[in-house]
């Protein structure tokens, strides 16, 4: 039976020769890093992929040797700015996030697990989310905007620290009621054109829609320096956009939906590495 | 409700249509296996200017899914759907009329816009915006436009 299913996955990739397919590469941080850009589907989107595969490789060769490199990568600046923040005392408590965590390499490892079911909130949450109660509640300072500078900048030191470290979001136990509001939410149509996560991420990554090349749509990148907006972009910044582009009426950034959404579709991107912040175009 | 009538009245000057009554509105439209026999202006379509909408970005934009070989002018094609060479040989007048009009009807959850429809979305925005869809609301083709669309796609003969 296994050899069966092999061997028609191969007529089955035989068979698609028009697809515009990912690359063959890999991707090597500084000549150092390995970081997985191509694994096993995990249990959320096995029913969907045999492999999950990251956008790194649905991008132009320009573009993934920009983010081979720390010093080629322009969103690495903006690492660099955060780092100064983390070590910057601010708020009532006269507290910096150093004063607490230590040196920001200490946060290794808390990337790949958000969104994340919190006890005593009663809630999952992003990163973002626990990193505004850290600064209202330790810190006793102003929230940062969901998706602004800073809170972007800060999202980014703590996905560098994480790079190569496989995505591994929980979707069970006390979160699995949010994960599933995401699952529901991947697969509506939503807008006038009538158009789900699923319709372009699942049933046709690897092709062209005009002039973007279709990924699948993994959060393991985020938060993405795009070539685009030449900025950093959060990951409900992007949901926002492609929500927009089916001509709906769009969720907030921070709202309950995008939370439930972000979870649900880092789980389908478990095992990938942590690539932010990644370059896209 | 004056201003509806004032907008059909600029709509019908501004595309020309000889006259807003003999146009079928979207809710109206009778389906028959997907296709759609009647024109929905009794106005001919303009092939040149169904061209035009097929590959126009802001109009049909179908090119963002359909390779069509007739239109080497414009660049990126959109793999999605088939292409779009023979069309007008695989399909009758009615049909494409049809799959334009709402392509639901002749492939059931096929992943085409329904051109002319104004009801049914979930969240439905203000085009492109990201808001909520307001009084300015109305299908993603005109009735004519439509009709244009069709007389184009009854042109791609050769396979
Ligand atoms: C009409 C097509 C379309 C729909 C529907 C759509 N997207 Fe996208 N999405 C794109 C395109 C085009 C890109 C840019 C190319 C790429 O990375 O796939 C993109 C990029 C992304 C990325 C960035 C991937 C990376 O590696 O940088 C994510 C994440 C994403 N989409 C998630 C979603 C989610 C979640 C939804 C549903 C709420 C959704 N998309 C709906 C077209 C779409
Ligand atoms: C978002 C993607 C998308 C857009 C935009 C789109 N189509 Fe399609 N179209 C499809 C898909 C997918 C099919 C295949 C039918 C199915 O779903 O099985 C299709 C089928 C067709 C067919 C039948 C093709 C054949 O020979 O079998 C025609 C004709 C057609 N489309 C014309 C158009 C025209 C004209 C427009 C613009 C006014 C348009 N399409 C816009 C996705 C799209």
């Amino acid at each position: 039976m296994k050899r069966l299913t092999a061997a028609f996955t191969v007529c089955l990739m035989a068979g698609a020769p028009t697809w515009a397919d990912p690359v063959e590469d890999t991707l090597v941080l500084n000549g150092e890093t390995e970081i997985v850009t191509r694994t096993d589907a995990p249990p959320a989107s096995a029913d969907a992929f045999d492999e999950v595969i990251s956008g790194w490789l649905f991008r132009g060769d320009e573009t993934r040797e920009m983010q081979m490199d720390d010093f080629d990568n322009p969103g690495m600046i903006f690492v660099e700015q955060a780092e100064d923040s983390w070590n910057t005392a601010e708020g009532d408590a006269g507290k910096s996030c150093a004063d607490c965590h230590g040196a920001s390499e200490e946060m290794a490892g808390v990337r790949p697990v958000y969104p994340k079911w919190n006890d005593e909130a009663g809630e999952v949450r992003s990163l973002e989310m626990q990193i505004n109660d850290c600064r209202e509640n330790r810190m006793e300072a102003e929230p940062w905007k969901y998706t602004g500078n800073e809170m972007v900048n800060m999202t980014a030191l703590l996905a560098s620290v994480s790079r190569g470290m496989p995505m591994n979001v929980a979707s069970d136990g006390p979160a699995q009621e949010t994960w599933e509001q995401g699952k529901e939410l991947y697969y509506t149509r939503f807008g006038q054109l009538e158009l789900a996560c699923a319709n372009c991420h699942e049933d046709n990554y690897g092709r062209m829609i005009r002039a973007d090349h279709l990924s699948q749509g993994h959060i393991n990148g985020f938060p993405v320096y795009r070539l685009k907006n030449t900025k950093l972009n959060a990951v409900h910044g992007r949901f926002k956009g492609c929500v927009r582009d089916t001509r709906a009426e769009t969720f907030a950034p921070g709202s309950p939906e995008f939370v439930a959404l972000e979870l649900y579709v880092a789980t389908r991107g478990n095992g990938l590495g942590v690539e932010g912040p990644s370059v896209r175009n | 409700m004056e201003r509806k009538f004032l907008v059909i009245l600029a709509l019908a000057a501004s595309t020309g249509v000889a006259s807003a009554a003999e146009t079928t509105e979207p809710g109206n439209v009778e389906f028959v296996d997907g296709a759609v026999e009647a024109s929905l202006t009794g106005v001919p379509g303009d092939a040149a200017n169904g061209r035009k909408i097929v590959g126009d970005k802001g109009l049909g934009n179908c090119v963002a899914c359909h390779q069509n070989g007739d239109m080497t002018d414009i660049p990126w094609h959109g793999e999605i759907g088939p292409m779009l060479d023979g069309a007008g040989e695989r399909w009758s007048e009615a049909e494409l009329r049809g799959i334009v009009a709402n392509a639901k009807m002749m492939f059931p959850d096929s992943m085409m816009p329904s051109f002319y429809k104004v009801d049914g979305f979930i969240r439905p925005g203000k085009a492109f915006t990201g808001k909520a869809a307001d009084d300015s609301f109305g299908p993603l083709l005109e009735a004519q436009q439509v009709e244009d669309v069709v007389a184009y796609l009854t042109t791609l003969k050769d396979d």
